[in-house]
């Protein structure tokens, strides 16, 4: 019987699950996917907001203030990249400095530090690119960059260190409230646990349905967003917004903490909680409305596209509440924006409800906040590379040339806890394939340290989800030519043709 | 290979333009007649440094034979190490053509190459 | 640190080339460094034939070419580290590079020849809509895939783009038991050779779709579809041409890019065009001592005239290490005149030219019966007749070096004009 389970391992369930490690608890993480951070969390702006936008007494006002403050120590523990690099709402005309003003003045009400509102010169002396039009900005400097799937990975490897257990590929398919707890039903097995921490993202609501008659809905809204290669360089230096309106931030440009810089999103609302595809109209709005803040964006120099889905909820705010209909039973539901920047806090206040429950939490006096460092090669000095390979030499093989990525990286990638299963998984972890060739030359070479690592054939690899196969076959083996018959059929055409 | 070839029919054959040499014109007049292809493919190598060996037939077949004889191929399997230029399959579909390794490639147990 | 009189960067057909070529000349100590497993570079996975009629005047596969360049390569005692990667080059020639064995390495080069060769352009280069799933590969990492690792790579396929390693996939594929769908190429015509198109399509009657491009990727884990439409002139999909084709696999060959991380390390100018650095008559980049040649440089079609390319960057090296290369202010500068979208070299200077100054050019699109005008200072110095001239295949112009050295040029250009112009 475990005391507390949380579903989904996303940016909160993992945080959650973090946090609770603190304490002597038997936890365990029900994750549907093949890898931690596998939905939204894996596709999003990536932004840690300063905050001055969400209404005064809303729990996104309260959550991101704190949970921004919360950025340095935890990422300075679990060794995720974080910059402050502070954000710019930029104006283009009157109406646009009205709307700077009353965030501004929200801001202060929320209690968003040191903002200040800026002139046309102050905004083109930190952004020389931002289009001349420029008339002024709302600039925050505690609003910051983060790898949103590097600190949930972190999370969870952190969390498996401190004795929490993650059960990859478990879906949960029914929930039954029994004396003393819950009955959870997956694909796999039965867990027996005294609690649940509803952290399923898109299917939040669907979750909550198992137990109770969900008060909510998460409508999944879809963003797009382009990429570009490190060589788009300091095309902006700071988190640059446009006004925003009703359906979101409008689309924004960002440096990412890679150094590529970030274009989007756009947002639709649908009904599919899997429709991840871009679209063409999606990509050609998202690149048209980023050329008004900044028309020489370098889009030849994209390297990839891709679309999230936020899981937007229809009461407006997050839900972070312990249900009123059954008992220990924790909904963490509609976190969408600013859901990153508030989970540190979230997750404390988590803890907070649990503890409520319980009544009391016992501390583990061995609990480690620090996750072991990753060596990332191409940041060593000549030194500390030659020691590196003189003691481990897989450090001297290059396996990604474009982020110059070495097979002792990797290899410490997929052995870790929470470690990758898959291409994908190495790519979120240690980069490999996120770079300007996406995969095309270090690819075959990621397969093969996976197959091996995992004493696997290279055909039994996959790229994410647990049928995205990437090879079908051996070659010379189980071939059938039913194009040869196809040509002698044919051929009697090409007579006549000739 | 940079040449663009014109074959007509004419009376007593076909006539090429457009060729920069005879190997052009042969090859327009066979293109018409009888087309063959060299077939440049790989075999499985066991023991080797790659897990297939490049390979090709030494000459040219006819191009209906071309999936006759893959199927022959695809059913072999030679053993490391192999030099460039042996021979895999001898005289395939008795076409008087040989297919034959395009690389030279040691055994794992002897690693250079 | 280790010291060489020249390093070269890449061990495959220019690398080897320019390495052979320097030892040829007189450059006793020769290092050449590559990424990979084996010397030979891209060659050892282009198995197919066609490589080599220039150079050896008969027809070789890729790993038959490359082993006669490695085999004298090791006759000649040329020195090589394999599976050893630059990781950065300063402008006065210093590298560090590592590897498993030798750890990090500094290493100082009194010329250093770039031979990196190039990389594929992929999904996001062109920004196919749609989803992500597994299932597309550019065509090079599928040719590694099935030709070397032995490893099928899917048993339905739409091929986008009608380049060579695109028709080429398409029959390799075909061979080794895939049904390939149908070739899209967004432009009007194919840039690949009329062999390959007749030998790698139309002898498996894979439909060749011109004007054509794939607008939407389908498929949540594994490709399921791709849809196909006719594109008008502004290369813009024409809607209602839409046609989807159920498949397990797309294979991209949309171009290929020249790989100049490297090259930027050590501050060396690049040309906007080629994607490859600035190069004057002797190969030599806008770094002094600092040399480039093959796909680095520019893409090129034909792997025989990057080892002609590479071959006369090794023979510069090795005038640049006995101070034989003279500087000069006088340089002669080449126009892309037009028509034709780049020249290489860009700069040179008459009096290092030896016997010939060999210009390459891609032009801009086809041409039919047309000439390519050449001129010093506006003056018609050669004109050659050509009947078929296409963006995908490499143009070569040999100028006598009497003509050039006769008096002081500023400008040589190069330009298209319709026959009887």
């Amino acid at each position: 019987m475990y005391d507390v389970a949380i579903i989904g391992a996303g940016i909160i369930g993992t945080f959650i699950a973090r946090e609770l490690s603190r304490y002597k608890l038997r936890i365990v993480i029900l994750e549907k996917d093949n890898d931690v951070a596998n939905g939204t969390t894996k596709a999003n702006s990536a932004i840690v907001h300063a905050g001055y936008d969400a209404k005064a007494g809303s729990n996104k006002a309260k959550f991101n203030v704190l949970g921004n403050a919360m950025f340095d120590k935890v990422c300075d523990e679990l060794d995720v990249p974080f910059k402050r690099i502070g954000s710019l709402v930029v104006a283009f005309n009157e109406e646009d400095m009205q709307t700077i003003k009353m965030l501004y003045e929200n801001g202060i009400k929320i209690g968003v530090p040191n903002m200040k509102i800026i002139d046309a010169k102050k905004v083109k002396a930190m952004e020389p690119n931002i289009n001349d039009s420029i008339v002024g900005a709302l600039y925050a400097p505690t609003a910051g960059i983060v790898g949103p799937f590097e600190l949930a990975i972190a999370l969870a490897e952190n969390a498996i260190d401190n004795g929490v257990e993650l059960l990859l590929n478990h879906e949960v398919n029914g929930i039954d409230k029994v004396e003393g707890g819950y009955k959870i039903y997956t694909n796999n097995n039965t867990i027996n646990t005294k609690y649940i921490i509803n952290c399923a993202g898109l299917y939040a609501d669907y979750i909550y349905g198992m137990v109770a008659n969900s008060h909510f809905r998460i409508i999944p809204r879809r963003g797009q967003y382009y990429l570009l290669d490190k060589s788009a360089g300091n095309i902006v230096n700071k988190v640059i917004f446009q006004c925003p309106t009703k359906l979101g931030k409008g689309v924004l440009i960002t440096p990412t903490v890679d150094g590529n810089i970030l274009i989007g999103p756009d947002a639709q609302d649908l009904d599919d909680k899997e429709a991840v595809d871009t679209t063409r109209e999606g990509l050609s709005f998202v690149k048209e409305t980023a050329r008004k803040t900044c028309s020489k964006i370098p889009f030849h120099k994209n390297i990839t596209t891709f679309a999230g889905l936020r899981a937007e909820p229809n009461t407006g705010d997050f839900i972070i509440e312990a249900s009123k209909e059954v008992k220990g039973f924790i909904n963490v539901a509609g976190i969408k924006s600013p859901g990153l920047s508030s989970s540190p806090a979230i997750a404390k206040y988590v803890v907070e409800i649990v503890k409520s429950m319980i009544g009391c939490l016992e501390e583990k006096e061995d609990f480690n906040p620090r996750r072991r460092k990753r060596i990332r090669f191409a940041a060593l000095s000549d030194e500390e590379k030659l020691e590196i390979i003189k003691k481990d030499p897989r450090y001297g093989r290059i396996i990604c040339r474009c982020e110059t990525i070495t097979e002792g990286e990797i290899v410490d990638a997929i052995h870790r806890n929470a470690g990758a299963r898959t291409v994908n998984g190495i790519k979120r972890r240690v980069r490999p394939g996120a770079g300007r060739c996406q995969g095309g030359f270090c690819g075959p070479r990621v397969m093969e340290i996976l197959a091996r690592e995992l004493g696997k054939d290279m055909k039994d690899v996959v790229k994410e989800g647990s049928n995205s196969y990437i090879l079908t076959d051996y070659t010379k083996e189980n071939i059938e030519y039913e194009i040869a018959k196809e040509l002698v059929a044919s051929s009697h055409d090409e007579e006549s043709r000739r | 290979m940079g040449c663009r070839l014109t074959v007509s029919k004419e009376e007593n054959g076909y006539k090429v333009t457009g060729n920069s040499c005879k190997r052009g014109a042969a090859y327009g007049i066979k293109e018409m007649t009888n087309p063959t292809r060299v077939i440049p493919t790989t075999v499985k190598i066991r023991n080797g440094f790659l897990k297939r060996l490049p390979v090709k037939t030494n000459g040219s077949i006819p191009k209906e034979l071309i999936f006759k004889c893959m199927e022959i191929i695809n059913s072999v399997e030679v053993e490391a190490p192999v030099k460039i230029g042996d021979v895999i399959i001898e005289n395939i579909l008795g076409t008087g053509v040989d297919v034959v390794a395009t690389k030279t490639m040691a055994s794992i147990s002897c690693k250079k190459i | 640190m280790l010291k060489y009189e020249v390093v070269v960067i890449g061990g495959g057909p220019a690398g080897l080339a320019a390495a052979i070529e320097a030892k040829k000349n007189g450059v006793q100590s020769i290092l050449v460094i590559d990424r990979d497993r084996e010397l030979g570079g891209i060659l050892q996975q282009c198995i197919h034939n066609g490589f080599g009629l220039h150079v050896f005047k008969q027809e070789l596969t890729g790993p038959e070419y490359a082993e006669r360049f490695i085999n004298e390569l090791k006759e000649m005692d040329i020195a090589y580290k394999l599976d050893t990667m630059v990781l950065d080059i300063s402008e006065d020639r210093v590298l560090s590079a590592i590897n498993t064995k030798d750890g990090f390495m500094k290493i100082k080069a009194k010329a250093v020849i770039l031979a990196m060769g190039c990389r594929e352009r992929t999904r996001g280069a062109i920004a196919i809509p749609g989803t992500r799933p597994a299932g597309i590969f550019t065509a090079g990492t599928a040719q590694r895939y099935i030709n070397m690792e032995g490893y099928m790579v899917g048993r339905r396929v739409v091929i986008l783009g009608s380049g060579d390693i695109g028709l080429i996939m398409a029959r390799r594929l075909t061979l080794e038991g895939a049904k390939v769908l149908a070739v899209a190429e967004l432009m009007p015509f194919s840039s690949g050779l009329t062999r390959n198109i007749v030998q790698c399509l139309d002898d498996y009657n894979i439909p060749l779709l011109l004007n054509h491009t794939v607008i939407q990727i389908k498929g949540k884990n594994r490709v399921e579809a791709v849809v196909i439409a006719q594109v008008d002139n502004d290369k813009k999909p024409i809607p209602g041409t839409e046609k989807e084709f159920d498949c397990d696999t797309l294979l991209l060959s949309v171009g290929l890019i020249p790989e100049n991380e490297l090259s930027k390390s050590a501050n060396v100018k690049l040309s906007h065009i080629t994607g490859g650095p600035i190069v004057n008559e002797s190969m030599e980049t806008t770094v002094k001592g600092i040399f480039a040649c093959g796909n680095v440089l520019h893409v090129h079609d034909l792997v025989d005239w990057v080892t002609k390319e590479s071959q006369k960057a090794g023979k510069s090296a090795a005038r640049f290490i006995k101070n034989q290369l003279k500087d000069s202010k006088d340089i002669v500068k080449t126009f892309a005149g037009d028509g034709v979208s780049y020249i290489v070299p860009h700069m040179i200077r008459t009096h290092n030219i030896e016997d010939t100054l060999d210009l390459l050019m891609r032009v801009k699109e086809v041409y039919k019966n047309s000439k390519l005008i050449v001129k010093a200072d506006g003056k018609i110095i050669k004109e050659i007749y050509k009947k078929h001239m296409a963006p995908g295949e490499m143009e070569r112009i040999s100028i006598p070096s009497s003509i050039l050295k006769e008096q002081r040029i500023r400008e040589i250009s190069v330009a298209i004009g319709k026959e009887g112009e």
